[in-house]
This record gives structure tokens, sequence and C-alpha cells, in this order.
């Protein structure tokens, strides 16, 4: 694509009336626009979309969004219709909007609309998108706005435009200065620009650059951003008491004796859930544990249960990937593994939560979610309310992970606080968080493959079980469920990426567990991936040929294999990659793409006294354009972290018919202690925009773990977490 | 109950349950939300703050514990203008993703490094034992030897 793209307004593109101005509480000048003008006409095939593609930005058109906002003291607030979750993508939006402004960083602040502004994203805040999305989108909108102030400018100063240079917020003349606020000021009526140029990469000074995050001294200094740190005037507190027993149902209550516990205000019962609303937090969870439930217990499931239901052969069949001919049954040179990954919890920092007022009609709801749209929709229907009567203000995630795409206990405090009269603030519990996660689902894989004469794999096959990722989401409704037949999200990573492997097979079957489970930090492609790599590691190791060639050959000649080849030879050279045992070392090597971002690690594992330590990770990454690319090495680091921590630590199990374990420690995940010590990452810019970032380097790191350990300990361990017996 | 105790060098005095996690005061009554609330069982390390000196999981305190105590908390740990040196080194190394644990970190690190004051990495691994979940951990490391580095230049 053209890096000198020049906007040009056209009149069908872009309607005058949805640019609004209002003033008062110290906006000057606010620009609001429909986004329906960024809109991509082009609706991809949603195979397609899960495939490689990044959705384009979808916003809601119907009404005037409030997306830029200038005060008297010349800052420009962003109302970003994305949440931060801690992947740094309002750093990554001030940098767009400096550059394109022509305005200093210092001078932004990016906050999250809430929905009273009128900006929501219909496909939330996730996938790894933000950036990806909105970056050519905000770069017109910067560009734009740019170009009014020095129309408006020139006409106030009654300067020629050529004789204006705009520079870190201000206009710059002979003989003066005048700040945008400033040129701003008294503006009633915008006039939009017919033509409006886009900076030239080279232009950039702030896109590419590895620029301190905007929230890092709030983070450091421990401000109250959060949804959990929300607070109202007269409020109350509230803890929900909900069913332990996987699918059991509140069959009696007896809250008398709760009731008359200290502080208590009291007690909601709810479809399903019992509220306990008090003073303080502690005295409603002092309140809680004087409740007497019995329980309607169906079934007391078992982890051996689970296993037998969820397994390749079982479900819905799906195929989603058919190049060349299937293996035959009887084919004794086709070689077979089995592969599987437990329950995972997203243990995310910040318990879900959320602060919320009903009053005269009207509901504010102050909280941590990936999804402001749904839940501002669920919480109208509940209270009966129209959508704009509900104002969902979304504040900093203490972590999402895809945790919070369903946030539906919005309405569960909306109902208390309208029953109870005050505002509320409820927090789950982390034994709450547990045991009612969205988890990742377990997986069941089988691999099979055929290596021709000429050492170069003929056949690949992945069969691969699982549970709801994508089905039965908010975010993918029934009937679009039924009508792909597949889960999009438990795909992902599930096809076979090498193009030269001729005969490629990936088959899905897909079953409802009685628990939820839902979308899990790069879904499925953590485990598919660990699958796959960990079988062509194995058939390369069988037929003693380089694991990296083995690759490299199977790999084809177009663009996107072109990529991948590149990142695999650049990660095999800055690993400096051995195939063969180093002392209590080995290296083990695995790629993955997703979302059209290709990734390779090398994980350097020793074993020293039985216990194996993943002790030098080398990542390369191709993100396309890296907008921080210090951030996105730290979301590289994070994935690996986490990643390692998924890979060889953590595991939900059922005891006595409940998910178990219920909190941090006895959930088992990488501490500190079980980090690297030294993370290298290299980023490769294959294509001209933004990729998604967050996700794909979570790809490869179990099997480039499982790989070194099959070195180190000619063990090939097969089951997530991998751990020696 | 009446339990005083000094707090990021101010004297406050609270009426409560004396069984009251020192967390929700902290919280709920002084308004300070810069200590996390993250498991409830002292099991993750957010709500970590000072007592005294000394590194406390705060939800699994109770607040009759603390009397006549010095607390200090994330919102104390500076002196005055300054960033406090381990907040000083987080933010060199950009050490922040999501942030929520973060604070619980930086307390548990100013402990570690008034006792160790040069730690090695073993030492870091046996002492900041909090749990983050975004996984920064490995910018965590370079920024406390940096942390380390700076206060042994304050002191020369």
């Amino acid at each position: 694509m053209s890096n000198n793209m020049n906007g040009t307004n056209k009149g069908k593109r872009l309607s005058r009336r949805k640019f609004i101005v209002r003033g008062g509480l110290g906006s000057i000048g606010l620009l609001a626009l429909g986004s329906c003008v960024f809109i991509n006409p082009l609706r991809r095939s949603a195979y397609g979309i899960s495939e490689s593609l990044v959705l384009p930005y979808s916003g809601k058109g119907t009404e005037a969004n409030l997306w830029f906002e200038f005060t008297t003291e010349n800052t420009l607030i962003f109302h970003s219709p994305k949440v931060e979750m801690g992947q740094g993508i309002f750093t990554g939006y001030a940098q767009i909007i400096a550059d394109e402004l022509d305005i200093h960083i210092d001078q932004i602040i990016v906050q999250a609309a809430a929905t009273n502004t009128g900006i929501l994203d219909r496909f939330t805040t996730g996938g790894s998108l933000s950036i990806a999305q909105l970056y050519k989108p905000l770069r017109e909108m910067a560009a734009m706005m740019r170009q009014m102030i020095l129309n408006e400018a020139a006409n106030k100063l009654n300067i020629g435009k050529n004789a204006l240079i705009l520079r870190n917020g201000m206009i710059e003349y002979t003989g003066g200065a005048l700040s945008y606020a400033k040129a701003l000021e008294g503006v009633k009526d915008w006039k939009l620009p017919k033509k409006f140029d886009l900076k030239s990469n080279s232009e950039f000074k702030h896109i590419g650059k590895p620029i301190a995050r905007v929230d890092l001294e709030d983070k450091i200094v421990g401000a109250p951003i959060f949804g959990t740190d929300a607070e109202m005037e007269n409020m109350l507190h509230a803890t929900i008491l909900r069913p332990e027993h996987i699918g059991s149902k509140m069959r009696e209550v007896n809250y008398s004796e709760a009731e008359k516990m200290p502080g208590v205000v009291r007690v909601v019962e709810g479809d399903g859930w019992l509220g306990i609303v008090a003073e303080t937090f502690s005295e409603a969870l002092a309140a809680r544990r004087k409740v007497n439930v019995s329980w309607d217990i169906p079934k007391i499931w078992t982890e051996k249960d689970l296993r037998a239901y969820l397994k390749v052969g079982e479900g819905k069949r799906m195929v989603t990937q058919k190049e060349g001919s299937a293996l035959e049954k009887e084919d004794e040179a086709c070689i077979s593994m089995e592969f599987s990954s437990p329950i995972g919890a997203h243990a995310q920092m910040e318990p879900n939560g959320a602060v919320a007022k009903v009053e005269n009609g009207k509901a504010i709801i102050i909280m941590s979610t990936q999804s402001i749209g749904a839940t501002q929709k669920s919480v109208a229907k509940a209270l009966g309310f129209k959508t704009k009567d509900v104002n969902v203000v979304a504040k900093y995630l203490g972590g999402g992970f895809g945790r919070r795409l369903d946030t539906s206990h919005a309405v569960e405090v909306a109902l208390m606080a309208r029953e109870v009269g005050r505002p509320i603030k409820y927090s789950f519990t982390r034994k709450e968080e547990f045991q009612n996660d969205m988890f990742r689902p377990p997986t069941h894989h089988i691999v099979k493959g055929k290596m021709a004469p000429n050492g170069r794999l003929s056949h690949l096959e992945h069969h691969y079980a699982s549970g709801d990722v994508a089905i039965n989401s908010l975010l993918m409704p029934p009937a679009m469920s039924k009508m792909l037949g597949t889960d999009v999200g438990a795909m992902r990573g599930a096809n076979v990426m090498y193009g030269n492997i001729k005969n490629r097979r990936a088959v899905q079957w897909h079953k409802t567990l009685p628990f939820a489970t839902s979308f899990w930090r790069s879904l499925g492609l953590l485990a598919n991936t660990f699958a796959i790599e960990s079988f062509i590691d194995e058939m390369a190791l069988n037929h003693q040929i380089d694991p990296i060639q083995l690759r490299l050959d199977s790999l084809a000649e177009d663009e996107t294999q072109t990529r991948i080849k590149k990142v695999i030879q650049l990660a095999a050279e800055k690993s400096q990659y051995q195939n063969e045992l180093q002392g209590n070392r080995a290296m083990g090597f695995a790629a993955s793409i997703d979302v059209g971002a290709p990734c390779a690690h090398v994980a350097e594992v020793s074993l020293i006294n039985n216990v194996l330590k993943v002790e030098k990770v080398t990542c390369v990454f191709d993100c396309g354009l890296a907008v921080n690319p210090d951030q996105v090495k730290a979301q590289c680091e994070g994935s690996i972290i986490m990643g390692i921590s998924a890979a060889m630590h953590e595991k939900m199990g059922i005891k006595d018919g409940r998910l178990y374990p219920i909190n941090y420690g006895t959930y088992d995940m990488a501490l500190m202690k079980h980090s690297p010590k030294e993370i290298d990452v290299h980023l490769i810019q294959g294509v001209d925009d933004p990729l998604p970032v967050g996700e794909p380097p979570l790809g490869p790191i179990a099997a480039a773990i499982g790989n070194a350990i099959r070195r180190l300990t000619g063990k090939r361990l097969t089951d997530l977490p991998m751990k020696l017996a | 109950m009446k339990i005083s105790f000094k707090i990021n060098k101010e004297e406050r005095l609270v009426d409560v349950d004396g069984n009251t996690p020192l967390l929700w005061v902290i919280r709920d009554i002084l308004h300070l939300k810069g200590t996390k609330f993250g498991c409830g069982k002292a099991a993750c390390g957010a709500c970590t703050i000072h007592v005294d000196g000394k590194a406390v999981r705060s939800c699994s305190m109770p607040i009759k514990m603390v009397a006549e105590k010095k607390i200090t908390t994330i919102e104390g740990l500076s002196d005055g203008k300054l960033l406090h040196p381990v907040q000083e080194a987080w933010k060199k190394e950009v050490v922040p993703q999501c942030g929520y644990c973060q604070p619980g970190f930086i307390m548990a690190t100013a402990a570690m490094l008034d006792k160790i004051p040069n730690p090695t990495d073993e030492d870091i691994d046996q002492n900041i034992i909090n749990v983050c979940r975004c996984g920064t951990y490995y910018r965590m490391r370079k920024a406390i030897h940096l942390a380390a580095s700076l206060m042994d230049k304050d002191e020369q």
C-alpha cells in the first residue's frame, strides 16, 4: 500500500451532519463524526477473518460520535472506542495522533469513551485488534482535524496557510504563535476540509518509536484508575452467592440469619443468584457465610468424565482444512500422535465487578469491561430501560485476556442497586473468579503425518476436539454459529500452515461443555500449535532431519509463506540454534502464524536436579509496522511468560464436582523464579501496516519448550502442562 | 473497636470490627486505592504494604494487629515529589502492562532492598513471589537490579 495516502473527503464518504460542536465544561472544540465512515465496505467471509485478516473497525454509525475534544489548556482528549487492558494501545493511539496532528505527546490524554459519547465498537476490545483496526481511521481523523485547525488559524490570523507551521500544538507564523485551542476558540460550525494530507512514513516522529507508555506514571504510583477503584457517594458493597458445583442450581435458600448480620442492608434474590448488600465488603462476605442453601446437582462431574466427553471422534465434526488427499487408514508409514491441553483459567489480577447507580430511569455503570456495548444493552434490557439511558463508563482493566468479553454481572449489580435505591459496588471474590470463569476449553488432538522418501512431509492431518470458544459467546449469535458450523475461535492455529505439504487436513470436533468456556488469550492457537509443531519436531527427529530445514522445505513460495520462512530463518540465526543437547541444556524450535502475523520461538531449557527451567527464549515476530516497538516487545515477553505458565504450570481440575483450584498458589502459575532471565525479541516489518500483536507470540511457546524437553530428556511430553513424572 | 495507627506519616483513628482486613480499611475507609485486592488469602501479593518497614499482605492482616504501628502504602512510598528509586527504576524499564499488580510488586521490592541492598537473581526469585498475570517478570528483574544500583548511588 501507499505510505502517502492522500485522504480525500468525498461527500458520500462523510456526512457533514456528523460533525458537532459543543461548548462548556472547559472544552472549546469537540470533533465528532459518524464512524460509519470507516466501516470497510468489504464484508469478509468469517473463515477468512479468523484465518488471517484484520477485521475492519466497525463502530455504530447511527449517531454522531465524539472522538476529539480540545480543552482551553490546549490539551487534546481522545475518547478511545477501545479500552486499555495492558497492551499499551493508548500509547499507540497517542503516537498516531501526535504525528498526524503535529501535537506533543504530553498534550494528549487518551481515555476510554463512555457509552454516552456515542463511540461504541461492535467488535469490543479484543483479538489484539485495537491498533491494527484503528491505525488508518485514526490517522485520517487526526489529519482531518489538523487541516481544520490550519484552516481556522489561517482565517483568524488572515495569513496564508503556506506561511503557517503546525508544531507541538502551536501554529507558528512570522512574529508569533497561536495555540490550537486559541485557533479553535469560538468555532461553532466546522468546515470540513475537502482535502487533507496524511504524513508519509518518513515524516513520523512518534510512530515506530519506543515511546514510554502514557499510563506509566499512574501505574507506578498506584493511581485509582481501575474499575474496582471507582466509588460513588453513599455507596454500599455487595457480594453474590453462586452455585459451586458444575451444572448445579439453587433449590432452596434461607437467608434470615444473614439478614441479621452487622452492616447488612438487604438480601436480593436474583435469577439463580443471591446478592448480599452491606455497608462494607467484609460485612457482606461475613453475612454470605450465614446463608443456607440447598442445591440441585444433576451430576457430580469428574475429570475422567470430561476426558471421555471431549475427545476427537466425539461431537460435531467439521472439516476446516482440506487440501490434497486424506491419509489411508491402513497406511503403515503414517505416524500418529495424541496431545491434550487442560482447562485454563484467565486469573486476571483485577477481580470482576462493577459500581452501579440506578436513579430516575437512568443507570450508570463504572467497570472494567472489554464489551462496553454488549454490557450497556444487557443492563438496559434487564432494567427495562432504553439503551441510551444506561451509561457504561469503562476504566483501565486490571487484565482482560478475554475474560471481560462477557461482563454480564453488570446486570446483577444494576438490579441490586435499583432494588436498594443506593449505588452499589460489587466485586467477585477470587473463589468466584476461579469457579465462574469463562475458561479456556480443554482440548484433545490427534496429529497424523507421513514422510515422503525425499525427506519431506507428504501428509499432515490435525484432528482437534474443543469446547466452545466463539460458539455461544456474546460475540457470536447462535444463528451465526449454526451457519458457520465451526467454532472459529477453536480453529485458530488449527489448520496446517505449511503450504508445501501437499496433503493437509484439519478436522474440528466440537462439544459444548457443562461449564462456560470462551476466549482465552490466543484462543485455540496455543494448544493447536503445541500439537502440530511438536509432531513436526518428532518427525524431524525420527528421520534425522534438521527441524528447521524440514519446516522451510514444507513452506511454499507465496508472500505469506515467504514471511513465515523469514521468521524461521532469523530465529534460527539469532538463537544460534543447536539441534544437539548442550550439557544440561537444550533448545527447542517452533513457529506459527496467527491473524497474518508469523512468529518463531527458540526456547532454551535446562534440567538441573530434575527441575526444568526455561532459561532463554529467542523470539522473532513479523508484526508489520510496529507503532511502538518497545511495547510490541513487551507483548512478546508477556506472551512468552504467560505461555510458559500455561505450558508448564496451569491446570484447572474438577474436585467433588466443583472446578478446582479456587485461588492463586494452588492454581499453579509461573512466578518470577520461572521466568527466563533472557528474552531476546527481534521484530520484522513484513507488511506496511500494523498487525495484531497481543496474541500471535503465544502460539509457538509450548511447542518450543516441549521440543527442548524432548532433546533434554528423550521424552516427548504430549499433555499440557508439561511435567516430568 | 477504635484503633489508631500511622499511615503514610499521618495519624489515623478508625472505629471498625477489629477483624476487618487491613486492606479494606485502607481502600474503603481511608480511600487509598493503590493497594489492590487480588485474592483475599495472601496468595498473590497485590495488596502488599509495609508495616513497620516489613512487607505485609494486607488482605489477610486484621486491623487490630496494626494498632500503634507505622503503615506505608504505595501512595506514601516516595518522599514528597520525587519517585522512590524502585518506582524510578520501574519507570525506566517501562515495566507495567495492565498495572494492577505493580504497586504490590513495588512495595515488595522496596522492602526486600531494605533487607538485601544488592540482591542476586536468586534473592529476587526467593523474595519476590507476587503474581503478575501479564508476565512482566522479565522487566521487573531488570528494574530490581537497577533500583538496587540507584539506591546504592543515593547512599554514596
